[in-house]
């Protein structure tokens, strides 16, 4: 029997660039308990509801977290659009769920490189990185912006996307899938990276339904649940939807159940751009919602299911935005798999949970 | 110290960034951008690091890390605030839990706006810090001796 000792992970740590402290709880190269402290990143951007108007707050909510910053507008967008009772335009609503989809791509494949980084692959990082330079460029030729976008508002989007656009999102997109097998051979076959993945950081589905953990971690140990099947949006168009799960539940489970959904979304985004409709973009929203108005939305963001929730009371400003993120959920799903595990393993562990700290403290 | 001004080595931290920032910093290490081609490495160790890049503004749990890290780096060290919320706070500067931008805890030397910022204005700031970074190892030689003297 070793002696108990606690090494402290981050909040400055080369392998997560957003801060998170961790009191590892080691005997020998055992993980005993890993006791997560959060709290570094928080800015109390639920209360500012309170001074920019429901119009305006589209700008903070999208700013919430930056990776998923698109799926945050629009997640808020659509919670006051039912608070109001307002109808988006269907193409909006198409515009919508491309965005979103580029931006799970955008998201999955950054994440795949911090994770290559964190077993200590790292020109499959660089790679990865380079595959993703290609989505930013389509947001920044369809948008603007690179990471924050500012395109959506309540009521629709800001910016359409043209027939020539999206036809260069096709062939941008059918470029990046053929580079992007060929790195996911390096993730899914490669011996070394099994080595570091397989049978690491397990997570039963029993587990992963009790802590109830969501997205692409749950599926990762077979909770067949994916708030897209749910047909939200213009998701209820698609021609067919199946949430993309495994039965593993370990590191190498994780990673290539989220291989795999960026290829579905690329499809998810080719079968909307073939039957995008025409029409308005946008509808113009007036008035305030009513007083003592309730409404909630959940949108499936890359990391799993994001709970919205606003209230009004009469006035432009709305009484109260609440959201529950997913890296909320996943954390206690992360502590269990983190327990008994090896030290060196800490670290794939963690990535492969991907928390995004951000979302979760706002 | 001329070969710190040509190779800067860089620290990150992640203030109370919205993620925004940083996925730019690591953006402008990556291929994409490469800055690495002019040796410029990102590392984890604050005593290895030249520039120090923050994002994200400033609250009561983090000032205590932001401090931490700029006392542990060697002089000559450069602080560079990249995006909005580090130079000032930006949009949360009016959150009940933002103390402001990175000069409210130690001094910065350059400031990169932009929410958020974008990598060819990172590569800008930081070749800015080099200069900087320049003068002050100057400064240090001069005063080390004035002191043998
Ligand atoms: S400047 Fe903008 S993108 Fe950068 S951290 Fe602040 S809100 Fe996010």
């Amino acid at each position: 029997m070793g002696k108990q000792t606690i090494i402290p992970f981050g909040p400055q740590h080369p392998v997560l660039p957003e801060p998170l402290h961790l009191d590892l709880v080691v005997e020998d190269e055992k993980v005993i308990e890993a006791i997560p402290q959060i709290g570094f990143v928080h800015r109390g951007l639920e209360k500012l509801v309170e001074t920019r108007d429901y119009q305006q707050f589209v700008y903070v909510a999208e700013r919430i977290c930056g990776i998923c910053a698109f799926g945050h507008s629009m997640g808020y967008a659509e919670t006051v659009e039912r608070l109001m009772g307002v109808e988006v335009p269907e193409r909006a609503q198409y515009l919508r769920v491309i965005w979103h989809e580029l931006s799970r791509i955008h998201s999955h494949i950054l994440w795949l490189g911090l994770a290559a980084d964190a077993f200590g692959y790292e020109s499959l990082f660089m790679h990865c990185w380079r595959l993703r330079e290609r989505v930013l460029d389509i947001f920044q030729k369809t948008c603007g912006g690179r990471v924050i976008l500012s395109v959506v508002k309540v009521g629709g989007v800001v910016r359409d996307i043209d027939v020539a656009q999206l036809k260069y999102i096709l062939d941008v997109l059918e470029g990046l899938r053929a580079e992007y097998e060929q790195i996911c051979r390096a993730f899914l076959k490669d011996t070394s990276v099994k080595n570091r993945t397989v049978g690491v950081g397990y997570i039963s589905t029993e587990d992963a339904l009790g802590l109830s953990m969501v997205g692409p971690f749950a599926r990762a140990s077979n909770v067949d649940y994916d708030v897209r099947s749910l047909g939200i949006g213009a998701y209820g168009q698609l021609s067919d939807f199946q949430p993309i799960v495994s039965s593993d539940g370990d590191c190498y489970a994780r990673m290539e159940v989220r291989t795999r959904e960026v290829v579905q979304s690329i499809e998810i985004i080719k079968e909307m751009i073939l039957r995008m409709p025409q029409g308005p973009i946008a509808v113009d929203v007036k008035g305030a919602p009513a007083d003592g108005a309730e409404s909630s939305m959940v949108v499936e963001q890359p990391r799993g299911e994001c709970y919205y929730y606003a209230r009004g009371n009469g006035t432009k400003y709305l009484d109260r935005m609440r959201m529950r993120t997913p890296t909320s959920q996943n954390l206690a799903g992360m502590t269990v798999a983190l327990a008994g595990c090896d030290l060196a393993d800490v670290n794939t562990i963690i990535l492969t949970i991907d928390p995004c700290i951000s979302c979760t403290e706002r | 110290m001329a070969f710190a001004s040509k190779s800067p080595w860089v620290i990150h931290y992640d203030g109370s960034s919205c993620n925004g920032c940083d996925i730019e910093v690591l953006a402008a290490l990556c291929p994409g951008y490469d800055v690495e081609r002019f040796g410029i490495i990102n590392t984890g160790n604050p005593k290895h690091a030249d520039i120090f890049l923050v994002t994200g503004s400033v609250n009561e749990q983090n000032k205590a890390v932001i401090r931490e890290i700029y006392d542990q780096m060697v002089e000559p060290k450069v602080v560079v605030a990249c995006g909005i919320c580090a130079c000032t706070g930006g949009i949360f500067h009016d959150c009940y839990n933002v103390l402001g931008g990175v000069d409210s805890v130690i001094p910065v030397d350059v400031y990169a706006p932009g929410c958020a910022v974008c990598p060819e204005n990172i590569i800008d700031a930081v070749v800015q810090g080099v200069a900087v970074l320049d003068e002050k190892s100057k400064a240090l030689k001069k005063k080390r001796k004035e002191a043998a003297l």
